[in-house]
Formats: structure tokens, C-alpha cells, sequence
């Protein structure tokens, strides 16, 4: 095995882990601090794609249809957080999975209906769309190393504004004491709406960054979220350090699980059983931790502290 | 309704409809799946989200060994036969049942819900993956089940194997609710720090319901390969457990009849949708947010709601 | 004093860094009803989560009956034969009060997997279910929901259900909580007319029923207990009058 290759999809593991990152910061924000469960975070991530998709396509700058989508996707999370989530988090989870599923539903169809049945793929500039060479004999993807970067910043930029601002002491708060803001005289529901705005972007963010590389389709939220839950779940539901650790393991083991474990395989059986066992095994590989970890620690790797 | 699902598809079957014959087959076996769900769901108050991949793995149980009889390989469960087909569904279903009910149990709320579906979609993935039963393509089932006295190629004998499972499905889940077992869940639903308290230990009746469900699920599974005898990872996916829980929810998880209705509205809905427009999965989606907005206990608990308030204990 | 029926030895529970139970002794002898009063902030809550299994000690044992059933999960507390009512009301609501208390007998009753016979028309779980609404005087309302009935009366199905695990023990977290002065003589009588049969354990702040119930007392404060004796024993003892009685009398 080549350390070239191994390097590679380091960087490939830790791509798609920022990615998984980038969802699962906005589901941790919702769910820390609203106690709220949207299986419609998917959806942003996916009306983020296709916002980009198509601003690309009438500004013909990327960089640019990004600056514009961000906050369309944030006003899109905004108007859904008005329209129907504000009225659910006084209900149970039930009720916050039936509505979030009628959400996804509804706006798949309405992309569905704007956009049609295809999926569009998105033009890079030709300074992003090239490869660099890090170290000599290894080339990456200009485009793959931005993305790493963009979501290392956004990483870094949560970290400070949840530890350092007022907004995040009311977010931080406002997670382990509800009340407790109210008595402030913060605004709830105002702050309530924001955060989840913030997340929506957040997801957009992550749609906007795949979509060059995967195209805008309809099906891409519903195909991640899963995986975004299998993260918060290694993580520890409602934890941010969790959240962003579990992220890159996942990115990391899922993308070398892809590439090399087949070879593992043959190591120990005969090729053609490998062969067979490698991809199912792989596909499978996130899930069969999920449940390892969870057999050894029912509240995934950081659970955050409550009462 | 006993009576309409009894005459009715056969009244259309036998007048040259065959084609609703189809319709009241799924709408059939769907039922029976979301009875399945709504023993852990309605009595037990758990949100499973991955049911659909009980379904899958019955269906795969039919398809796998009629593969392997018709192409070779894997001589351990290449038949054509329903009771091996059967047999595996429900082993399977169990063993799967049992392993992630052994994890997944010990979380509550969000993280079951979390959890199961994670369950359910690596079924998903794992069937994508295969590439020798068709992969993200599907496998077409050749031959039907062989089964002894029923013969599955008819319509109306399938049909009618449906619906009798189903009435013993809703009959079992009768007796099951008002058993020892079954107030035990729904204790356990209500407040599962009294049932500690009263010395009882959760965890392994809640286990048990969860591979009870999963095993009609699996049941439901096998019926719905014979049915459409081509089978898909696509049936899997949690989408379609989202599905199998909204018949449960819109016709009221706490109702004996509830499931069966939901499948009803479930199919209807489907249908006259979707006559309409190419876009049915919006008012769809908006029916079921409003629903879940304004209406509390579901459809028949609406109904019941109506019909019955006021009307209590007349002592 | 012979044997005690229930030890607490050396028990100790700190919530990061803050002290809740420090070093706790209590005995409670067969038969008796045995008080446990302080201010709030005592601990009390603290102690009854522990000697119920919901909370772990730090350290120190529980002995019940000759056994160490420390660190068992809460309801083998309760197979034990060491059952508890709860401070914040808590019953099955969505059922009849018939129906909680046969849940309760048929948890004692050996495990529930039987999946066929119609529970709620058996006559095993239902005459048991009946005698016991009776002794806490609830028998008129047995088909009523536990939702529809009065707090106090939800208060005595509490009492039912804990009765009908057939404990040899009681620990009742203040059952007068939140109820009428009537409602509360009423529960004053049907516990005095329990103490020929179970042992109580009972927390309870209303300061009239615990010196027209208990036997003996022992007073919580800041996580110790600072005395244990009879009534009367406590009435006088100057410690308890400084740091409980004088600053808390009403």
C-alpha cells in the first residue's frame, strides 16, 4: 500500500467529515437547545445545492452564488422555523419526526417541481476546478482542499461564538436552563428562530460545498441525514465536541473502509469472497460501530452534561 | 370494514377488475405491517424508525433462495419452498430484531429514534451493496412460494392468504394488548419510573415486543414479495418506514383498528392523489404536518374523541 | 432494639463536589413507623433516590433485612419487598385506578410473559387490586381514570399501588404533599391503621402528622443526620430546636 494513496484518502476521510460536521452542528444546535428533532435538515442541505445551482447559473460565479445562497438557505430555515417547527417544540418527538417527514415530503416536491426530476450539476471556476501537488508525487483537488478549509473556519467560528459571545452564553444557557433565559428577558423565540436559521445555513453550506462534486439531486438530503444521525449518535446527542469528533471518525472510517478493505480482505480469505464481503461490509462498516460504541456507551462518546 | 375487505376485491376480481385486486393486496398487506409497528409503537411508546427493513428482509427471504435454486450456489437455502421462504423471513427478522433491540433499547427518545432508523438504513446499504442479488437494481423473483393447498400465482388465493393474515394479525394484537405482557408495555409507555418502582424490569418485555413487531414486519415481508415478486433495496429505505409509521399515527397508534385504517386512508390518499397530480407527495406532506398539528390522537382518535366525549363512566 | 429491618450504614452521595449525603447512620426497627424530617436542602430527596435504587451512593451500604442490596438496579428494590410512593404524583394516568393497582400485584405476581388470557378479567389480579383500593378507601372509584380523580385521591392510589407489591417495607416521600387538611387526616388515619402490618419509612414535612404517626424520628440537616429518637426525644433535643425547629416551626 502506497503512503501516497494512504495520504490521499486521509484527506479524502477528513473532506467528507467536515461535511458530516458542517449537517451535524446544526442538528446539535437544534436539538441541544430546542430539544427539537428535524429529519428535514436533510432538506436544507439540499435546497442550499440547488440555491447555489441555480445563482451559479445566472451570476456565472460560484464563489459568488455561494455568498448569495448562504442566507437564502438561512431566510428558507428561518420561514419553516415561523411556519410549523416554532408550533412543535412544546410536543413530544413523535410529533417532531411525523412533521419534519411531512416537511421533507413537501419540499422535495417543490424542487421536484422547480427544478424537475434531474439532477444539475454546478461549474467550478477553472482556478478551483485543478489539483495541487501538497507534497511531491501526492496531488489533491484544489476544490477538496477548499472545502476542508471552509469547514475547518466554520468549525472554528462556532467554537468561538458558542464560548465567547453573548449569543452563544444565551445558546449555552439556554440549553441546560430554558427558563432561565426566559427570566433574563431574552427573547426566546426570537433566539429560538435565529439558531435555527444558523443551522439551516449551516447545512446549506455543506450542500453548496458537495454539489460541485456530486451535482444538486433530489434524493441527496434524505441519503446523508442518516448518516448525520449516526455521527450525533457516536458523538453524544446534543454534544458539539462530540459532534465534531464523531464527524471526522466517520468520514475518515467510512472512506478508508471504501478504498481499502478489500485488500484487508484478501489478506484473509480468497479473492473472490472479498470481492463479495468488501462492499457489503463497508457500506455497513459506520452502522456496525454505531452499534459497538453504543453497546459500551448507550450515550454515544460525549454525552453533554445535563441537569 | 372486516366485511367490505372480505367481498369487495373479490366482487371486482371476479366482475373483470383485476386491477383493484392489486390495490386491496398492498393495502392488505401494508395493514399488516403497520400492526406489526404499532405493538412497539402504540403499546409500547417506542418510535422505531426502521421497520421497513423487517419488510425488506422478508421479501429477501423469498427472492434469495428462489435465486439461488434457479441459478445455483448457496445449496444451504436455495428452495422454492414457502415454508423455508417463511421460515427464514421470521428467523432473520428475529435474530435482526434481537440485535439491534439489544442496543437500541437502552436509549430512549431521540436516540431510538435515531438509532433505529440508522438500523434500518444499513439493511439498506447492505442490500445496495450486494451485487449478486441486483444490488440498487433489484432482484425480479422467478418463481412464487410453494406452498401446500395455496397456490400464490392466483391473485385471489394470495389475496386471500393476505387477508386472513391480517385479521389474525389484528386478532393476536387483541389479545396481546389486554394480556399480562401487554399491559406490562403500556405501563411501561405511561411512566416507566413507576413500573421500576413497582419491581418491574422494563428492558426485557420491551425487547420482547420489539422482535414480536419485527417479526410481522417480516411476515408482511414475504407476503409482499410474493405479491409484487420484484423486490428492491428501495423498499427498505427510511422513507418507507416514515410511511409505515404515518398509516400507524393517521389512523391512532392507541386504537386495535387503527393501523388497518391508516393503511386504508394511506392507499386512498396514494390514489386520489396522485390522480390528480405528478406532485401528490405535497398535499401529502402538508396533510401530514397539519394532522399532526391539530389533530392529537390521530384520525379514529379524532373520531373516537367526537363520538364519545362526555359519555364516561355513567357510576 | 432488635435487629433493624432496614440499615443505612455510612452512606455517602456528592454531586460534583457539592456534599448531598454525608455520612448517613439510620435504622429503622421492624414494625415501627420511622420519620424523617429537615428542612429543604436536607437531602432528603437525595436519600430516598438512593434507598430506592434510582441514585448510586458514593460509598456506604444499604442492608435490608440481613441483605446488602446496594447498587441493585430500582426494581429489584422493589422484589426486595422495599416499596416506594412518590413525592410528585406519579401513576399510571391513562388507566382506571383498578388498573394500576392490578399493574402493581401483577408485577409481584412472577413475570408478565403471557401474551393470551385477558389480564383485565382476571379474577387473580383483580380481587387483590380491589381489596387493596379498599384499605386506602378508593373502592367507589375503582373504574374511574387516574387522570380524572382529585390530587388526594391520586395521593392514596399511590399508597394502593405501593401496598400492592406487598412490601415489608414502606417509603413513602411525603404522601401529605399538596393535600387539604381533611384529605390529610384522612390519609393520617389509613396509615395508622397500616402500622399493624408494614414497617413505614416516611419523609414527610406537614409536622402534625409526623408527631401523631411516628414512633421515631430522625432529623436531616445539610446531609447529616444530627439526631434520632422518639417524639418526644426530639421535641427537646436543642440541636434539632436551633437548626430545624426554631427557624422552621410553621
Amino acid at each position: 500500500m502506497e503512503t501516497s494513496i494512504l495520504f490521499i484518502q486521509l484527506l479524502n476521510g477528513l473532506q467528507l467529515g467536515i461535511l458530516l460536521f458542517l449537517l451535524s452542528a446544526g442538528l446539535t444546535l437544534t436539538f441541544g437547545i430546542m430539544d427539537f428533532v428535524n429529519l428535514a435538515h436533510g432538506a436544507l442541505y439540499m435546497l442550499g445545492a440547488f440555491f447555489c445551482a441555480t445563482l451559479t447559473l445566472y451570476t456565472g460565479s460560484f464563489l459568488l452564488a455561494v455568498i448569495l445562497a448562504i442566507p437564502l438557505t438561512a431566510l428558507a430555515g428561518f420561514i419553516l422555523e415561523k411556519l410549523v417547527v416554532q408550533h412543535l417544540y412544546q410536543r413530544d418527538h413523535l410529533d417532531h419526526v411525523l412533521a419534519t417527514f411531512g416537511l421533507i415530503l413537501c419540499i422535495d416536491t417543490i424542487v421536484h417541481s422547480i427544478w424537475g426530476p434531474e439532477g444539475i450539476a454546478i461549474p467550478l471556476p477553472e482556478f478551483l476546478n485543478s489539483q495541487v501537488e501538497l507534497l511531491p508525487g501526492i496531488v489533491f483537488p484544489t476544490f477538496r482542499l477548499l472545502i476542508i478549509a471552509i469547514g475547518l473556519a466554520a468549525a472554528a467560528g462556532l467554537y468561538v461564538m458558542v464560548n465567547h459571545t453573548r449569543v452563544g452564553m444565551l445558546i449555552r444557557a439556554g440549553a441546560s436552563n430554558r427558563t432561565m433565559v426566559g427570566a433574563l428577558g431574552i427573547d426566546i423565540s426570537t433566539l429560538f428562530s435565529g439558531v435555527f436559521a444558523l443551522g439551516a445555513a449551516l447545512a446549506g453550506l455543506a450542500g453548496m460545498l458537495i454539489a460541485p462534486i456530486t451535482e444538486a439531486s433530489i434524493g441527496m438530503g434524505s441519503d446523508i441525514i442518516i448518516t448525520t444521525f449516526v455521527v450525533i449518535i457516536i458523538g453524544g446527542v446534543g454534544s458539539m465536541k462530540g459532534a465534531f469528533l464523531a464527524a471526522l471518525l466517520i468520514g475518515l472510517i467510512d472512506t478508508f473502509g471504501r478504498s481499502f478493505l478489500d485488500d484487508l480482505f484478501k489478506l484473509i480469505m480468497s479473492g473472490e469472497a472479498a470481492e463479495t464481503a468488501a462492499p457489503a461490509v463497508s457500506a455497513m462498516l459506520i452502522y456496525i460501530l454505531m452499534a459497538v460504541i453504543l453497546a459500551f456507551r448507550p450515550q454515544g462518546l460525549f454525552p453533554p452534561l445535563t441537569r | 370494514m372486516v366485511l367490505l375487505l372480505a367481498v369487495v376485491p373479490y366482487v371486482l376480481y371476479v366482475t373483470g377488475n383485476t386491477f383493484w385486486l392489486d390495490i386491496f393486496t398492498r393495502l392488505v398487506i401494508l395493514a399488516i405491517a403497520a400492526c406489526g409497528l404499532n405493538l412497539i409503537l402504540g403499546l409500547g411508546g417506542l418510535v422505531s424508525f426502521g421497520h421497513a427493513a423487517y419488510i425488506g428482509i422478508g421479501a429477501y427471504a423469498v427472492g434469495i433462495p428462489v435465486y439461488h435454486e434457479t441459478y445455483g450456489g448457496m445449496d444451504a437455502i436455495a428452495s422454492y419452498n414457502g415454508f423455508v421462504h417463511l421460515g427464514l423471513a421470521l428467523l432473520c427478522c428475529a435474530i435482526f430484531a434481537f440485535i439491534t433491540g439489544v442496543i437500541s433499547l437502552r436509549t430512549r427518545g431521540v436516540n431510538f429514534i435515531m438509532i433505529t432508523m440508522a438500523f434500518g438504513q444499513m439493511m439498506f446499504y447492505a442490500i445496495v451493496s450486494i451485487e449478486t442479488y441486483g444490488g440498487d437494481d433489484g432482484l425480479t423473483i422467478d418463481l412464487r412460494s410453494e406452498l401446500p393447498f395455496i397456490n400464490l400465482d392466483s391473485p385471489l388465493s394470495l389475496y386471500g392468504l393476505c387477508y386472513i393474515s391480517l385479521l389474525v394479525v389484528v386478532f393476536l394484537t387483541y389479545r396481546i394488548r389486554n394480556s399480562r405482557f401487554g399491559i406490562t408495555l403500556q405501563g411501561a409507555k405511561s411512566n416507566e419510573e413507576r413500573m421500576n418502582a413497582i419491581g418491574v424490569n422494563c428492558y426485557k418485555y420491551q425487547l420482547t415486543a420489539f422482535v414480536m413487531s419485527g417479526v410481522i414486519c417480516g411476515y408482511a415481508g414475504f407476503l409482499l414479495g410474493n405479491f409484487t415478486t420484484f423486490i428492491s433495496p428501495e423498499m427498505m429505505d427510511w422513507t418507507r418506514s416514515g410511511e409505515i409509521m404515518f398509516m400507524v399515527i393517521l389512523g391512532g397508534a392507541a386504537m386495535l383498528w387503527g393501523p388497518v385504517i391508516g393503511a386504508v386512508l394511506f392507499i386512498v390518499l396514494e390514489f386520489v392523489l396522485s390522480e390528480y397530480t405528478v406532485y401528490w407527495h405535497l398535499p401529502f406532506g402538508l396533510m401530514l404536518i397539519f394532522a399532526v398539528l391539530f389533530l392529537r390522537d390521530g384520525v379514529t382518535g379524532a373520531i373516537h374523541g367526537l363520538s364519545s366525549s362526555g359519555a364516561r363512566h355513567q357510576s | 432494639m432488635s435487629t433493624p429491618i432496614l440499615e443505612v450504614r455510612n452512606l455517602c452521595k456528592s454531586f460534583g463536589g457539592v456534599v448531598a449525603i454525608d455520612n448517613v447512620n439510620i435504622q429503622v426497627a421492624e414494625g415501627e413507623i420511622h420519620a424523617l424530617i429537615g428542612p429543604n436542602g436536607a437531602g432528603k430527596t437525595t436519600l430516598i433516590s438512593q434507598l430506592s435504587g434510582l441514585l448510586q451512593p458514593d460509598s456506604g451500604n444499604i442492608i435490608f433485612q440481613g441483605k446488602d442490596i446496594t447498587g441493585l438496579p430500582p426494581y429489584q428494590f422493589s422484589l426486595a419487598g422495599l416499596a416506594r410512593s412518590f413525592q410528585i404524583t406519579s401513576v399510571f394516568q391513562e388507566l382506571t385506578l383498578a388498573d394500576n393497582v392490578a399493574l402493581a400485584v401483577q408485577a409481584h405476581a412472577g413475570h408478565a410473559f403471557r401474551f393470551w388470557r385477558n389480564a383485565k378479567k382476571d379474577p387473580a389480579l383483580r380481587e387483590p387490586a380491589m381489596a387493596y383500593l379498599k384499605q386506602v378507601g378508593l373502592e367507589e372509584r375503582a373504574g374511574w381514570l387516574a387522570s380524572e380523580v382529585s390530587h388526594g385521591e391520586r395521593r392514596q392510589l399511590e399508597i394502593a399501588m405501593a401496598l400492592a407489591t406487598d412490601p415489608v417495607l414502606l417509603l413513602l416521600d411525603e404522601p401529605m404533599a399538596g393535600m387539604g387538611r381533611e384529605e390529610s387526616a384522612e390519609l393520617i388515619g389509613i396509615l395508622k391503621n397500616l402500622r399493624t402490618e408494614k414497617t413505614l419509612l416516611l419523609v414527610e414535612h406537614d409536622m402534625d402528622a409526623v408527631f401523631a404517626l411516628a414512633d421515631r424520628i430522625s432529623v436531616l440537616v445539610y446531609g447529616q443526620v444530627i439526631a434520632s429518637g422518639t417524639a418526644d426525644e426530639i421535641r427537646n433535643n436543642s440541636k434539632v430546636r436551633s437548626a430545624y425547629l426554631g427557624e422552621d416551626e410553621s
